[in-house]
């Protein structure tokens, strides 16, 4: 495990420079119980006192009327409708050693599916956002999680682009409205503030289901994988996990999920990369390059003299 | 349920992940069918059908659990020999008056009582309403059901082969309600409902139980006592009923919706389901005990004496003496329905001067909400108490009649009074929920400004009008001034709800009139001005001096039945009639489903519930015959509130609209009724009224105006009228806007666009809603056509202060044809037409919705018919 690498499996927290971090915590959304109800938007806006975004009416996709990840919205609950068969198989995540898959229930199955997911910032392990902030406002806590400090944070909004499923977002400032922190970046803290005395995120209290689930990712990770295959077993041949692989562009989330499906259809990207991965090699071509043209410059120079 | 109840679905997730199959039967695909094993979409008011269709096949296929049926069912039980039934005469039960669309039920009783028919079960009518309005319905009975004459003895064949007995009525009446018929009726196909049949059965017996959970909207129906009755049928064939697992569940649209039939709320009964008096059959307390039990039958409904007059000494103290009949005579009495409906046909007629709306608004939540705005147009006061100004508070400044010109707010005289409420949080009390449990809630904040509890209210009302009438000499106003009135607490002006708590569950009245020792048990009470008790279902809440209702004890330090978290009705019992889930001889039918049983060494029943069962009678245990009382009730007779202590497959007495429950098309279909010539129920509600008029159904003229099949619902989103959510920010902003659901085939046809406008249309209104093109609403085909249904959430209302998002109002479209039984709305399936666009300016909606009456040809007549004469009849 490298120190402050970009990319790879490593302890976000420790890296960060944490001595003593109490270890790692996330979420584990699992969506094969998500009933839809909204709860986790609601309690997380009124814990973090985010303003309310009426927009112009329903929005026309199912019963989703808060559309996406963003400013005012740090929890967001996808409806999918489902009217083509289910996707192919997953491919296998890992190998747990369970019993081989058998053969789908072609009577169990519903020929329609009305697919829940209650989305939420990722906390990379690499997090793009906080590697772009200039002012020092996104840090890596004690938790492994990425916090905006709304009081540093200058608006500059490189973090945006930076983040590679579009979670984290400027907050407008409503018109003839006095909006909090407007122009500032947005996002799950993972109730930074509740965790730290022991509390659960507020989304995850309001869950009725247990669908979001909080604590060590590492035991989330497990539970996740477990719940897969007892899924799999179960004839659900979509279900997999979504994030748990540290090997993969962000090196892994500490928000993670159990989808029914491929992440597309619930609107996440399917191969995220975190988009200063290539820095150091970007940084290498570049002072390549400026050594090259300040040689040549030199040369060019010696040459006319 | 995830849909409405979703913090209560929790268990049915919980239930899931141990393996339990969940199957949801809605015509629509909710949040519930997202993650339920099978879903079941059928066509809205076809409900019997399919149930009926379950009863056939549990019947046909011998499914049925033979021995907690004979043993415990009334299906050995005969049925007079002049009973028939509808598939005698094509849809009505005998005893049909088709002049006043009313049955006499005397041919319905058990074999053998003959002699006790005389004195009757239902009341005449008044003379002094309109002639349909005046049916008292089911005012006549508390929940005992009716009086059971004679049912301690009754004649049984636990061959079940009498062609008289119950189980064999029951094949004969189910014999139709085929597979083939479910297809057609309610548009399932046979497979998907032979799935669920086989589901169904093979989920119980001795070692499984099937739960059916049902929410309102199943009771919202011109036959809506019967649809409860048919899930009741197939629980007691399958042994479903008194054992954990099992049960019906009725889950209800607000927090406290069982304490307020307990406690009532409703006008044809008293607290504890004692039915209300009468002024016509009930002069004395003598005269109104016989119409609510009998000496000549089993259970605890014969101590009703005790119950009223603990009623009557808590009420009224001191004063309620044998001498004077215990102030029976102050009791309010009913002269026939005054139920909500009907009384808003009344304030239509100007009869009615004042109304109390407290935590309701009936101006958007109720059905016809036009009327319901233009009958408290005619008040000359009303007086509402909500957290917010709600439409029922505003209607007189912005209801869709105001904006429209048909009313002018200068012109109304009603003066309206708007009192701010607290809100749970901010009062103490209880909760009863659908397992009748109580739960006690600590007051946590004080309500703000000027809001105040119901309780506050109604005490302090009450001490103004007893102060004003202090000096009354006028015996009418004795009720009101010898009323127990203290509930006080020193150094405030807030009532103590604990003290109401203590006077609901009872004591023992001291011989100088003063309370006494708190009573544990509503065994303990006397028809002897001995004992006091608010309601008798209730005592023992807090017995032992202590708030039972307020403990919390985790479910992690006690046992599963987890009797220590609040308490439940009665004496905490947690399932009722839990006798059942031991076989007749006291064992548990399996190990695995053991709840309580009979202790053969120490001589009584024990388990892990309260038995619901005098203790020491033994399973073998058989009365004389013709006992009556709890000591008539026999060791193997666990229904103990029922008057023969059976559980009823089919009801005696009691029902209004027959028997069993048998299928009619709702007041507005798209069809003949397929299973008999008589199309509606004969014995549904009416209101002939210009301003209630319905659409004409299946080949009657008209009807093609009105194709299409419309139900109404909630969304997780918004609670019942918007009251509690309409007003909050968090809450608008998830479903900001009324829309229409429907499917892509019928957006094809009308030309309905994915978020663009549309307008529904009936006799009654016409509203208009963004639309949802959906694949969870689909196309049904029934009786061979295709029947499209539109789905509508009805949470948005006109007007009302500080609402952050309103809209028009479904239930405006909704017309008022009732249960006969308990004068419920039929508002959960009526037919429509709906196109696309806007509707018209308000004050050209009238204009519209008077077109398609004139297109239609519709009158006060139509869809009004009782009685259909067929071929047979």
């Amino acid at each position: 495990m490298s120190s402050h690498s970009l990319f790879g499996p490593l302890d976000p927290a420790v890296d960060a420079g944490w001595e003593q971090a109490p270890g790692r915590k996330g979420f584990l959304t699992d969506t094969s119980v998500c009933i839809g109800c909204k709860a986790c938007e609601v309690a997380c806006k009124e814990w973090n006192a985010i303003p309310s975004d009426l927009g112009d009416g329903i929005t026309g996709e199912s019963y989703d009327n808060t559309s996406a990840l963003g400013a005012n919205t740090w929890r967001h609950v996808a409806f999918v409708e489902q009217s083509t068969p289910p996707a192919p198989a997953a491919p296998p995540a890992v190998d747990l050693g369970m019993p081989t898959l058998r053969a789908p229930d072609a009577d169990a199955k519903p020929e329609f599916r009305w697919l829940m997911s209650s989305d939420v910032c990722k906390h990379c392990t690499h997090a793009a956002c906080l590697d772009v902030c200039p002012t020092g406002s996104l840090f890596r806590t004690e938790f492994g999680t990425v916090v905006v400090q709304d009081d540093i944070c200058n608006g500059c909004g490189y973090c945006v682009p930076a983040c590679p499923y579009g979670v984290i977002e400027r907050r407008a400032e409503a018109p003839g409205d006095k909006t909090k922190n407007a122009g500032i970046a947005q996002k799950c803290t993972l109730c930074y503030d509740r965790i730290s005395d022991g509390d659960l995120p507020a989304c995850a209290k309001a869950c009725p289901t247990e669908s979001i689930m909080f604590g060590d990712v590492d035991e989330l990770r497990e539970r996740g994988q477990q719940r897969v295959a007892e899924l799999q077993e179960q004839g659900v041949t979509g279900a997999r996990m979504y994030g748990d692989d540290p090997h993969d562009g962000v090196g892994g989330t500490g928000a993670m999920f159990l989808l029914l499906d491929e992440p597309e259809v619930y609107g996440m990207p399917p191969d995220p990369v975190v988009t200063t991965r290539d820095l150091p090699r970007m940084w290498k071509r570049a002072g390549l390059a400026a050594a090259g043209l300040a040689a040549g410059a030199a040369l060019s120079l010696l040459g006319g003299s | 349920m995830a849909e409405c109840h979703p913090v209560g679905f929790q268990w049915v997730m919980e239930a899931k992940r141990k393996g339990a199959r969940i199957i949801h039967i809605d015509p629509r695909f909710t949040r519930t069918s997202a993650v339920a094993d099978q879903h079941v979409a059928l066509r809205a008011g076809s409900d019997i059908v399919f149930l009926g269709g379950i009863i056939r096949y549990i019947l046909e296929q011998e499914k049925y659990f033979r021995e907690y049926v004979v043993a415990y069912t009334n299906a050995a039980t005969l049925v007079r020999d002049d009973f028939r039934d509808t598939d005698e005469l094509d849809g009505l039960f005998s005893g049909y008056d088709p002049e006043t669309g009313t049955y006499d039920p005397a041919s319905w009783a058990y074999k053998g009582v003959e002699e006790y028919a005389a004195a009757g079960n239902a009341r005449k009518p008044s003379a002094d309403q309109s002639a349909h309005t005046d049916r008292a319905a089911g005012d006549t009975h508390g929940a005992a059901g009716a009086v059971g004459h004679g049912h301690s003895q009754t004649t049984r064949d636990e061959t079940l082969q009498d062609p008289r007995c119950v189980l064999q009525v029951l094949k004969r009446h189910f014999a139709r309600y085929t597979p083939e018929m479910v297809e057609q009726v309610c548009g399932v196909s046979p497979q998907d409902f032979l799935s669920v049949c086989e589901a169904v059965t093979a989920n119980s017996g001795r070692d499984l139980t099937t739960a059916w959970v049902y929410s309102v909207g199943w009771t919202q129906h011109a036959v809506g006592v019967q649809y409860i009755r048919s899930a009741a049928i197939i629980q007691l064939l399958l042994g479903n009923m008194g054992r954990p697992g099992g049960g019906i569940m009725a889950l209800r649209g607000h927090a406290s919706i069982q304490g307020s039939t307990d406690i009532p709320t409703l006008f044809n009964i008293l607290p504890g389901y004692l039915p209300m008096p009468s002024v016509d059959d009930h002069p004395d307390m003598t005269a109104y005990l016989k119409t609510v039990t009998s000496d000549t039958q089993k259970g605890y409904w014969t101590h009703a004496g005790a119950y009223t007059a603990s009623l009557l000494k808590s009420w009224w103290g001191k004063t309620a003496t044998s001498d004077n009949d215990y102030c029976f005579s102050y009791l309010p009495k009913i002269s026939g329905d005054h139920g909500t409906y009907n009384t808003v046909t009344r304030m239509l007629d100007d009869q009615v001067e004042g109304y109390f709306i407290m935590g309701e608004n009936p101006a958007v939540g109720s059905a016809h909400g036009r009327m319901q705005r233009l009958g408290m147009s005619h008040l000359k006061w009303l007086v509402v108490r909500d957290f917010q100004l709600i439409e029922s508070a505003t209607w007189w400044k912005d209801g869709p009649e105001v904006r429209s010109g048909e009313l002018k707010t200068e012109d109304i005289d009603t003066e309206v009074f708007f009192l701010p409420a607290a809100s749970h949080v901010e009062k103490d009390g209880t909760f009863t929920q659908t397992q009748r449990m109580l739960q006690w809630h600590h007051k946590a904040v004080d309500p703000p400004q000027d809001a105040r509890s119901e309780l506050h209210f109604m005490w302090h009302l009450g001490n103004k009008i007893r102060a004003r009438l202090a000096e009354s000499t006028d015996d009418r106003d004795r009720p009101l001034l010898d009323l127990t009135w203290d509930y006080g607490q020193d150094g405030t002006d807030e009532p103590s709800a604990d003290k109401v708590l203590r006077e609901i569950n009872g004591w023992q009245v001291k011989p100088d009139g003063t309370p006494g020792p708190l009573l544990s048990s509503y065994t303990q009470m006397k028809d002897d001005g001995s004992t006091a008790g608010g309601c008798w279902i209730y005592t023992g809440v807090y017995a032992d001096g202590v708030n039972q209702s307020a403990r919390r004890k985790p479910g992690s330090q006690q046992s599963w039945v987890a009797p220590e978290w609040g308490w439940a009705w009665p004496s905490n019992r947690r399932i009722l009639y839990n006798r059942a889930s031991a076989d007749p001889q006291g064992r548990p039918w399996s190990e695995r489903k053991a709840y309580v049983w009979w202790d053969e060494e120490a001589g009584s029943w024990t388990g892990h519930d309260v038995p619901d069962f005098p203790a020491d009678r033994a399973p073998d245990f058989r009365p004389e015959p013709g006992t009556a009382g709890p000591e008539g009730i026999a060791g193997d007779d666990p229904f103990i509130m029922q008057s023969d202590g059976k559980g009823w497959l089919f009801a005696p007495t009691g029902l209004l609209d027959g028997p069993l429950p048998a299928h009619y098309e709702p007041q507005e279909s798209p069809i003949r009724n397929p299973l008999y010539s008589q199309q509606s129920n004969p014995t549904r509600q009416v209101l002939k009224r210009k301003d209630n008029l319905s659409n004409p159904s299946a080949d009657a003229p008209g009807a093609q105006d009105f194709p299409y099949v419309f139900t109404t619902y909630r969304l997780t989103e918004h609670h019942t009228a918007g009251g509690m959510s309409r007003w909050l920010p968090y809450l608008s902003e998830l479903q900001p806007q009324f829309f229409c659901e429907v499917s892509p085939a019928l957006a094809a046809e009308r030309g309905l666009v994915n978020g663009d406008w549309a307008t529904i249309v009936t006799a009654r209104s016409a509203v208009e809603a963004r639309v949802l093109v959906t694949d969870r609403i689909r196309p049904l085909t029934v009786n061979g056509r295709t029947v499209h249904q539109v789905g509508l959430p009805y949470h948005w209302g006109q007007g009302g202060k500080g609402a952050v998002v309103e809209g028009d109002s479904a239930n405006d479209l909704i017309g008022l044809t009732l249960d006969p039984n308990v004068h419920i709305q039929e508002a959960k399936a009526a037919t429509c037409d709906i196109r696309p666009g806007r509707r018209p300016a308000d004050h050209q909606v009238r204009g519209m919705v008077e077109d398609y009456i004139s297109r239609a040809g519709i009158t006060v007549e139509t869809g009004n018919t009782l009685h259909e004469k067929g071929d047979q009849s």
